[in-house]
């Protein structure tokens, strides 16, 4: 299986997608034996708000990427259903005019329930495709607002889309989301609003104190009419230059693989304490005595870890 | 290890009536299932790509217009080619009741025609998922 995800095999690339997706067993060793083949790709995140164009947006910027030979990833992230555990996945519809095309790779991932605008699994399955030879990893995050963070955390370049006619405009660009984007896109320039958007935009990075060649670019598309692409498109290049050159790029990466360890850690410490106590049988009980005033919160974990850490320290002297 | 059921929602040929199709979609959904719908007039081609690329269980065609005799047997034979034929195909829309037969004898699995209650092709998901 290895050999041909690094070949590049459809079904093998897809098939190690679903692994992670599933969080299946072999998961791990996978993710492990790729490693030493990632670090090529180039992930470029697109966010923003729900029906903003984004997925035809990177409909275009996949064709431009395309006219330069590049072998191009996309993952589609929508919500699951908190209801239903279910979930439509559109995003590719915009994008279907390339799935004959086998340099291109397009695969939809519900959210199962992860907060922060894409899946769980979704930075797994970028080192899948990174490892399997593609050039550009873009990420769709699902639509929701201001929460979309994660994003930041997995890509290399976060574009943000953003139309006019969102009410408030302003408000919602100090408010923060004007932290997540390293290119700001304002689409649907056809829409009454867009200038005046554009103007606001503009004039809040001006309050962020950076060198004028580091200043963060502002373009207008109209992604329908395939408008603005192709100077978005160099900006973009433009900016990987500037942040290739400042040493950003390598800075980013090196953190982002320090909140991966940190998460790596975190997930096991709780399976590693899950195998010694049920957490979800004993924390009922727990809460129990909490509200009955037997025990208090801090003083309850403090002690089950104590214990969990003498439990090993036996083990350890007995093996 | 937590298994999500993935069906491709695909129409292939020319009409450009989706509400079926969506209705479905949105039912499927609401069953907890990973649905991907791509839109009108795909061609086989694409259809298999997207289901190889998708990784899914099943792929389910819709069609109006009464190519269904040739277009469904050649996503099956695609599948085929692509050595995914452990991938489930089943059919609806407009399909006379003498064709069934002869699209179950070319690997349709099931044939839904209008007025199928969900719950029948819930059952045939459930019956045909690989556990
Ligand atoms: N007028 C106009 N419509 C656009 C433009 N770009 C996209 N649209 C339309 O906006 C709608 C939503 O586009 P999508 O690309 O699906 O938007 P999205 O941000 O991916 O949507 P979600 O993934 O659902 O959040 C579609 O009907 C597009 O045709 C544009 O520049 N101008
Ligand atoms: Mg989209």
């Amino acid at each position: 299986m290895l050999d041909k995800i690094i070949d590049g095999n459809i079904r093998a690339v897809s098939r190690a997608i679903s692994l992670v997706e599933n969080d299946g067993r072999d998961k791990e060793a996978l993710i492990d034996q790729l490693y030493p083949n990632c670090g090529s790709a180039v992930v470029w995140g697109v966010t923003g708000p729900p029906g903003a164009g984004k997925s035809t947006l990177v409909d275009k910027l996949i064709k431009r990427e395309r006219a330069q030979d590049h072998k191009v990833a996309v993952i589609a992230v929508d919500p699951s259903s908190p209801f239903s555990g279910g979930a439509i996945l559109g995003d590719r519809l915009r994008m279907q005019r390339h799935a004959t095309d086998p340099n291109v790779f397009i695969r939809s991932m519900a959210s199962r329930g992860h907060l922060g605008g894409v899946a769980g699994a979704t930075s797994d399955a970028i080192k899948v495709f990174d490892a399997a030879g593609f050039d550009v990893i873009i990420i769709e995050t699902i639509g929701v607002g201001q929460t979309e963070v994660e994003i930041i955390e997995i890509s290399d370049i976060v574009l943000l889309v953003l139309v006019p006619g969102m009410g408030d405009e302003i408000q919602a660009l100090k408010a923060g989301v004007m932290e997540i984007g390293d290119i700001f896109i304002v689409n649907k320039k056809d829409h009454h609003g867009a200038d005046k958007l554009k103007a606001e935009v503009e004039y809040v990075l001006n309050l962020k104190d950076t060198k004028n060649s580091e200043r963060n670019p502002v373009v207008m598309t109209n992604a329908n009419l395939d408008e603005g692409i192709q100077k978005l498109h160099e900006s973009i290049y433009e900016y990987l230059e500037t942040i290739k050159n400042n040493q950003q790029l390598k800075a980013n990466r090196k953190k982002r693989l320090v909140s991966e360890i940190k998460n790596i850690l975190t997930a096991k410490m709780v399976e590693q304490f899950s195998n010694y106590v049920d957490i979800n049988q004993e924390i009922k009980k727990w809460s129990e005595q909490v509200y009955n005033g037997q025990i208090r919160p801090y003083q309850l974990i403090n002690d089950k870890i104590q214990s969990f850490i003498k439990e090993l320290q036996k083990n350890d002297i007995e093996n | 290890m937590a298994k999500n059921t993935r069906i491709l929602m695909a129409k292939p040929g020319l009409d450009g009536h989706d509400r079926g199709a969506k209705y479905i979609a949105r039912a499927l959904k609401d069953h907890g299932y990973e649905v991907i719908y791509t839109g009108i007039r795909q061609t086989p081609e694409s259809i298999v790509q997207t289901a190889l690329q998708e990784d899914v269980d099943f792929v389910g065609l819709s069609l109006l217009s009464g190519a269904h005799n040739e277009l469904f047997p050649k996503i099956v034979e695609l599948l085929r080619e692509n050595e995914a034929e452990d991938i489930t195909v089943f059919g609806g829309g407009v399909i006379p009741e003498q064709d069934i037969p002869v699209l179950k004898e070319k690997g349709i699995k099931a044939v839904f025609t209008p007025g199928t209650p969900i719950d029948e092709v819930v059952e045939f998901i459930e019956e045909h998922t690989k556990k």
